[in-house]
């Protein structure tokens, strides 16, 4: 074990604050980092991307033919700990850097690498995920979503629900049934859709904190051309799988949640309870010391994966444990915000006297949809007990 | 950056692992709960073969000089084991007491003995008032012309009815820190007694150690100002070695549980296919394995990051007692009637997991003193 870093990494992080310093926007106020829809406020992450990109700070663990820097994963490390520091903003383009990506990276052809990869690292395109629909939702591989390939072009009909950044996406990756046939799990297919596709319909669905953050999809007859298939034909569930793992990472990342507790801390430390601030109180104290300890167990817990995943050691179901722990840690850590806030916590956004602008009552509701998103809880406890514990199998259909 | 064991440490983690499950299974554990003693010398001697007991005390005292991250490595195996006997009280809390405060006489005339495993050590901390802080440390130490005379009660001492030799925490002036004196006493000291506790935990012993103007020379003082400050480097090693032993209690607790329901069956299948069953295993593991990684950092940052050691012993010892408390509560449950029986083995963890959580403050002790350093 050794936390230090070498006077390269050190002198690289110099390098990362100065720069950062020097460009990170508009600062982030306290907890915030969820927008939707506005148009100005897309170009602004766009392009806040596009500038770390240039600066050679995103994907860098990405091999260089596709834009990354082919670095190791310290390096990118000490760049989220920088941003994290600094307060940057997150980054638009996360989905396609996450999940799509590396998907591509590992199942793409080469023709699909070149073609898509750099422009998700310079914010060119934007992703979105077409996973989710009406009636499947836990059970994901009951999808019904039709494509009936038809020469060189596969002809998509059906819906797709909970798509998040639909309204302004430019490319989805989409699960689709190719064969109604076969026994569920090997009868989907993985696809690249152009969202600007004939026959796509975007309806944006209000989430329970009056956002537009996402939407329904409708598909109809919308042509896509077979080379946006992605792996083999009928085997869109193993890609999927592929994404999935990768999803559950980005969803769990620690950086947010240690940005959240920071936000927590400063208003603890700020607002007044009777007489004292509320970080004073003892029991709020307890509260917030057991939070920061979560907090921080995660931190280091990433630190262990991070050097399971440079000695090329499998995560398992590291995955799942990090979606679970994290996203119901962020919703507790929210929860403890409205609790100091007290009555100042019902105020809405758009009130007078609002604290942090507001942001609380969101990241409470928000970060319960994160709960459910990318596989609820319940079904990484499924997970987790079956692939990593060797549990049992439940009688599913 | 990296962050995990080395070859060396995986090693010592398996050929303890090795050791424990053949030298250490659960009926020995029963077999000492059930003794007068609660240890077994020949078992301490195997210990003290393999280095074990020495494992932190400094080379040219007869020790391995091992990092306290080997000593995690080690205690993880043996809260894995519930292994019974002084090796905490002996081999750490004395130990390190009489390496970071002993003169030069007492460290030559203590630590390679108890490296050896020959002499039981102690450190006598406590008092009735339960204060884990400096105003906790009341016993009287007057100066005389010979040097110091006792006057007072520990409480809570682990291991004393089988100690050699006391590190004991007295008081030579005020209120505060700067009274805490640190003295070395031998058990055969007159107008020292010891008796014992019957504790819950059968796998710790307790004594209550009385000191009746108990006259001690002068060179038994081993720190005079600075006894506060030793002792709260002593106090943040148990909190590591503890949270260890818990980690390892609770990883095997999982395993016994997962076992279990795969084999048992009602309703006509085993009941670790049912969700309500598999999501209780699933939540200790999403509590054990962050947990882990704290126990790891904390003891890397004992040696390696002198300032944030405190704050990461406080840490893993505040979570680790509240995660080892959950997970033998669960454990229990899943094993249902059975779980609750004297026979079955479960009980065992459950009760270590209780003394753990409770022994060199508790988690509301450690959250505020994390609070206390952290913001």
């Amino acid at each position: 074990m050794d936390l230090s870093y070498t006077p390269e990494q050190e002198a690289f992080r110099k390098k990362v604050r100065v720069w950062i310093r020097a460009n990170v926007p508009v600062r982030e106020k306290d907890g915030s980092g969820i927008e939707y829809g506005d148009p100005k406020r897309i170009a602004a992450l766009k392009a806040w991307q596009r500038q770390l990109y240039e600066a050679g700070y995103v994907a860098m663990g990405w091999p260089t033919e596709y834009g990354g820097q082919g670095a190791d994963v310290v390096q990118q490390t000490i760049v989220n700990e920088e941003l994290l520091l600094a307060r940057a903003p997150g980054l638009i383009g996360m989905m396609g850097i996450q999940m799509v990506g590396p998907t591509l990276i590992q199942f793409g052809t080469e023709e699909q690498k070149q073609r898509y990869l750099r422009r998700i690292l310079t914010a060119e395109e934007i992703w979105c995920q077409g996973y989710s629909e009406p009636g499947s939702g836990s059970d994901l591989a009951s999808l019904k979503t039709r494509a009936e390939l038809v020469g060189d072009e596969f002809i998509v009909n059906g819906q797709k629900v909970w798509t998040s950044n639909a309204q302004f996406a430019d490319w989805m990756f989409c699960l689709v049934r190719t064969d109604p046939s076969a026994p569920k799990h090997r009868g989907i297919s993985y696809l690249l859709i152009d969202m600007q596709s004939p026959g796509i319909t975007v309806r944006p669905l209000i989430q329970m904190t009056g956002d537009p953050g996402f939407n329904e999809v409708f598909f109809e007859n919308v042509r896509v051309p077979r080379k946006n298939l992605v792996g083999e034909l009928n085997q869109g569930w193993l890609v999927a799988n592929a994404t999935l793992a990768h999803e559950r990472n980005m969803l769990g990342a620690t950086t947010r949640t240690q940005q959240m507790f920071n936000g927590l801390l400063r208003l603890a430390q700020r607002h007044q309870r009777y007489g004292r601030t509320a970080a004073e109180d003892p029991v709020i104290r307890q509260r917030l010391a057991d939070l920061l300890i979560r907090v921080e167990a995660m931190k280091y817990h990433a630190f262990r994966q991070l050097t399971d995943s440079i000695k090329r050691r499998s995560p398992g179901i590291g995955a799942s444990v990090n979606k679970l722990v994290s996203t119901e840690l962020n919703h507790d850590i929210a929860a403890a915000a409205m609790e100091v806030m007290g009555s100042f916590g019902t105020l809405a956004r758009s009130s007078r006297h609002v604290m942090d602008r507001g942001v609380w009552p969101v990241e409470l509701m928000f970060t319960l949809g994160l709960i459910i998103g990318g596989g609820t809880s319940q079904i990484q406890k499924n997970i987790i007990s079956e692939r990593g514990l060797g549990m049992p199998r439940e009688h599913r259909q | 950056m990296d962050f995990g064991l080395s070859e060396e440490q995986e090693l010592l983690q398996q050929s303890a692992r090795d050791f424990l499950t053949r030298e250490c299974p659960t009926t020995f554990v029963r077999e000492m709960m059930r003794s007068d003693d609660g240890f077994s010398r020949a078992f301490h001697e195997k210990m003290a073969g393999l280095g074990w007991t020495g494992l932190v005390i400094p080379q040219r005292f007869g020790g391995l000089g091992l990092s306290m991250l080997d000593l995690a490595v080690l205690a993880e195996e043996m809260g894995r084991a519930v292994m019974p006997g002084p090796y905490f009280s002996s081999s750490v809390l004395a130990a390190l007491a009489l390496a970071y405060a002993g003169s030069a006489a007492q460290k030559q005339a203590w630590l390679p003995r108890i490296a050896a495993g020959e002499v039981i050590g102690t450190l006598a901390l406590l008092e009735a008032s339960d204060r884990l802080d400096a105003a906790g440390v009341a016993l009287r130490c007057a100066k005389t012309r010979t040097g110091y005379r006792l006057n007072g009660v520990k409480m809570f001492v682990t291991d004393a009815h089988v100690a050699d030799v006391l590190v004991v925490a007295g008081r030579t002036r005020g209120h505060g820190a700067s009274g805490v004196c640190l003295l070395v006493v031998p058990r055969d000291t007159p107008g020292v007694s010891i008796a014992s506790l019957q504790s819950v935990d059968q796998t710790r012993r307790l004594s209550e150690v009385a000191f009746k103007n108990a006259d001690v020379p002068a060179t038994a003082l081993a720190a005079d100002k600075k006894g506060w400050a030793v002792l709260q480097r002593v106090v943040d090693a148990a909190c590591v070695v503890l949270a260890a032993d818990s980690l390892g209690g609770a990883q095997r607790a999982l395993e016994m549980s997962v076992e279990y329901a795969k084999v048992r069956e009602q309703f006509g299948r085993p009941i670790g296919s049912f969700q309500a069953i598999k999501h209780m295993a699933a939540e200790m593991v999403s509590e054990i394995e962050p947990a882990r990684a704290l126990v790891w950092y904390a003891a890397y940052a004992y040696d390696r990051e002198p300032r944030s050691a405190t704050r990461a012993a406080s840490m893993a010892k505040a979570r680790l007692s509240d995660v080892y408390t959950r997970t033998t509560n669960r454990a229990v449950q899943i094993h249902g009637g059975i779980g609750f029986t004297w026979e079955h083995d479960m009980h065992l963890w459950f009760k270590r997991a209780k003394w753990n959580e409770s022994a060199f403050g508790d988690p509301t002790f450690h959250r505020e003193r994390v609070a206390q350093l952290a913001f």
